[in-house]
């Protein structure tokens, strides 16, 4: 029982540590200090070389562009979505859609809306040469251009399922029909209604999601890579590339960037928690000017056409990439290929079992790891009556919202100064950061969830705590563990920058692999690694819906959630 | 003493006193607590199994047959209980569900199915134990969630308005049959009901709270 009192703090430290450990020695070297690489002094060299690179206004400029309209407009797609649409059967048809997609990594996800929309995409090619007049790829640059548009939709076809979804597990709690009945009987509009009535109560609860997007999208490094500008690229890019760079004096540079990446975003949190306060303020006086409706057929048409095309892209993307997978030789414009052949498969199938299986034991371990903790945390909250505020959600949300670009690269400098290996171990612990807060955020509910009377029988029965840990609580609860799980091994699956830079470049991993292929632009090669990706990610959850229906095959009680 | 005692209970809830009871039940009593929801009788219900939520005090002592059990874990009080649903782990055969409550004293495969047919045979059940819980109508729950508490061997029985889900017919019928078992055991029964009619039927000694 002891050890059990204990797993909240050592749940604590194994998602903390690693991120306040990285963050000092991240902030060493960007002050110049670090000794394996004579810099035994503090200085502000390192921030003034950043500040001499050319690039860096341009970097600053597209890693707070991007963060803010990525995450502006798929907050806005999925408010206006749900607007319009909840309660109705084309919400609970994209629902089921859409949860697929969540387990779609974001480097295929990616690569799929690059093979879309590139020159010589499929968009151009259904579209030639009748419509264009194209007979060859026109000279564009659209994906990897300047302004980081590519890499928005790239950013925005991801984080929409996502915050749908997360959303969607939201809504009951705020008790929307109940809401939305007042308004609509009030006279609201489907859509003012819901904006005045539910959304406020629907934010707070989505709250944080929307910073980890916001954190995310300005900060990301494999999106950025398959579809954002090359010079000036966004800062981490650049940080990263600092990073790889041989000549180890750079190291510095990157610090510093890194901390200024760091600046970044908590500057731009700032920012957004100020436009909440203005917005809310204004939104008040909205509500209680007892407008009914504005526009709610058009832009309920708009949240839908939206929802659609961001879900439609991915699927499209995917198919792009099993179509890409599959081609023999495929001119412009033609829209189909000449010929379907498992040639590429053959050719490159066999080099992705090594890093295949590295990603396997790499999720696996993390994932056993993060659930082993969960479930200690979840039990030990039980029985010793704790109580989760508020606080303890901001720290399991903090290594969503701290950069990644801004913690790992310290924890590899901790690594050199200390001569150690980091090999897959070390990769493993990076990965379980990351893999922790959504394996938690995902099973808390349900778990908490559970009519306790099933304990107290159970306990009448003389059943001990252990016993109805193992024999009630857990198979009862089989189903949202095992998607829980899922969620985890698909995070884990979708990491590039845990892998690349606590392996040293070293650990292997089928994401590293496809993000590795980006610059050479061999489409079969890309399409046949993100497709393999991609299943990995999806096996997951093949499972988790699977072997309840098994198991409980029998079982009509288990089978109503 | 044999029975269950509760002597000078207290439960008290961030330093609000709920209730205070001072009874005591002898074996094949029954003893009815009434109220309004609210009132904590399924609080009194938890203290006296030992399953009280965190933020509940209590005071005061619990006795079963002569030994205090206030200070026992939940498993090893041996005081059983029925709630309103009848809880059957949905992920168990009928026959599971049975078996979960069979003391390990019993012992072997073989013996242990045998008691648990002879469980189901008693109420009526013969054969049922493969059975998927959920497939059972609402009166066949009531009854194998009663023979569930019983193979425990449960020194007292404590009902939480056991019968208020099921329709008028079927109350009676279950009723009489829960209470029957418990007094052929002899088992103090505490029942905690909103309606007079339980109280009634159960005869015994009559306590209101709230």
């Amino acid at each position: 029982m002891r050890p059990l009192r204990g797993a909240p703090l050592l749940t604590l430290l194994v998602l903390l540590g690693p991120v306040a450990a990285g963050l000092v020695g991240t902030l060493a070297p960007a002050l110049g200090l670090f000794p394996a690489l004579g810099g035994r002094a503090l200085s502000l060299a390192p921030m003034a070389a950043l500040a001499a690179w050319p690039g860096l206004p341009g970097a600053v400029m597209l890693s707070v562009g991007v963060g803010l309209a990525a995450t502006v407009a798929s907050l806005a797609i999925v408010v206006l979505f749900v607007a319009g649409w909840q309660g109705t059967r084309a919400m609970a048809g994209l629902e089921r859609a859409l949860a697929p997609l969540l387990s779609v990594p974001h480097a295929a996800a990616a690569f799929g809306l690059a093979f879309l929309i590139a020159p010589s995409g499929w968009i151009a090619r259904a579209l030639s040469p009748w419509a264009t007049g194209w007979e060859r790829p026109p000279d564009l640059l659209i994906v990897q251009d300047p302004l980081g548009l590519a890499m928005v939709a790239g950013l925005v076809v991801k984080e929409v399922p996502f915050l749908l979804l997360m959303t969607l597990a939201a809504l009951p709690q705020v008790r929307p029909a109940q809401r939305m009945g007042v308004a609509r009987a009030l006279g609201y509009g489907r859509v003012t209604g819901w904006l005045k009535a539910v959304f406020p109560a629907v934010y707070a609860q989505i709250r944080l999601l929307v910073y980890a997007v916001l954190a995310y999208s300005m900060s990301v490094v494999d999106v950025a890579i398959i579809l954002g500008p090359g010079t000036p690229p966004p800062l981490s890019v650049q940080v990263v590339r600092w990073m790889a760079d041989p000549d180890l004096t750079l190291r510095f540079q990157a610090a510093a960037g890194a901390v200024l990446q760091l600046a970044l975003v908590i500057g731009v949190l700032a920012l957004w928690r100020l436009g909440e306060a203005v917005l809310g303020g204004l939104g008040r006086i909205w509500a209680e000017g007892g407008a009914r409706r504005h526009g709610d057929g058009v832009l309920r048409a708009a949240g839908l056409g939206l929802a659609v095309l961001a879900a439609g892209a991915v699927i499209a993307g995917l198919a792009g990439l099993g179509l890409w997978s599959m081609a023999g030789l495929w001119p412009f414009p033609e829209a189909w290929p000449e010929a379907l052949s498992t040639r590429s498969w053959l050719r490159h199938g066999p080099g992705l079992l090594a890093p295949g299986l590295e990603t396997l034991w790499i999720a696996g371990a993390a994932t056993v790891l993060a659930l082993a903790l969960v479930l200690a945390c979840l039990e030990a909250e039980h029985r010793f009556g704790l109580v989760p505020g508020a606080r303890s959600l901001w720290l399991l949300y903090l290594p969503l919202l701290v950069p990644q670009v801004a913690f790992l690269p310290g924890l590899q400098g901790f690594a050199l100064m200390l001569g150690v290996d980091m090999g897959r171990g070390a990769v493993i612990l990076g990965h379980l950061v990351f893999v922790l807060p959504y394996v938690f955020l995902s099973l808390a509910a349900p778990w908490r969830a559970w009519d306790m009377r099933y304990a107290s029988v159970a306990a009448a029965l003389g059943a001990g705590r252990g016993r109805v840990f193992r024999q009630v609580r857990l198979p009862m609860l089989l189903a949202p563990v095992l998607t829980a799980a899922a969620v985890g091994f698909a995070v884990s699956v979708g990491q590039y920058l845990p892998t690349l830079l606590i392996g040293g470049g070293r650990v292997q991993t089928l994401t590293t692999e496809a993000v590795a292929l980006a610059a050479g632009g061999d489409r079969r090669a890309i399409a046949v690694t993100a497709l393999a990706q991609t299943l990995v990610g999806m096996a997951g959850f093949a499972l988790a819906l699977a072997i309840p229906r098994i198991l409980w095959a029998n079982r009509r009680g288990l089978r109503a959630g | 003493m044999a029975g269950l005692r509760l002597e000078g209970l207290t439960i008290a809830h961030g330093g609000v006193p709920l209730l205070t009871l001072e009874a005591s039940i002898a074996p094949g009593e029954v003893l009815s607590v009434m109220g309004p929801s609210g009132s904590g009788k399924s609080t009194l219900l938890s203290a006296i199994m030992g399953t009280l939520a965190p933020g509940f005090a209590m005071t005061g002592r619990v006795w079963l047959d002569g030994h205090e059990i206030t200070r026992l874990p939940p498993e090893a009080r041996r005081v059983g209980i029925l709630y309103q649903e009848e809880l059957l782990f949905p992920h168990l055969s009928v026959g599971g569900n049975l078996a979960f409550g069979l003391p390990r004293a019993v012992r072997g495969r073989a013996a242990r199915a045998a008691r648990v047919a002879e469980a189901l045979a008693e109420v009526g059940l013969a054969g049922f134990a493969g059975r998927d819980p959920a497939t059972l109508s609402g009166g066949q729950k009531a009854r194998v969630a009663l023979m569930r508490m019983l193979l425990a061997e449960p020194r007292a029985l404590l009902l939480d308005e056991p019968f208020s889900r099921l329709d008028a017919g079927l109350r009676a019928q279950v009723r009489e049959m829960v209470l029957a078992r418990a007094r052929a055991r002899g088992l103090p029964v505490l029942l905690v009901t909103h309606d007079a009619a339980d109280a009634e039927a159960a005869g015994g000694q009559v306590v209101s709270l709230g």
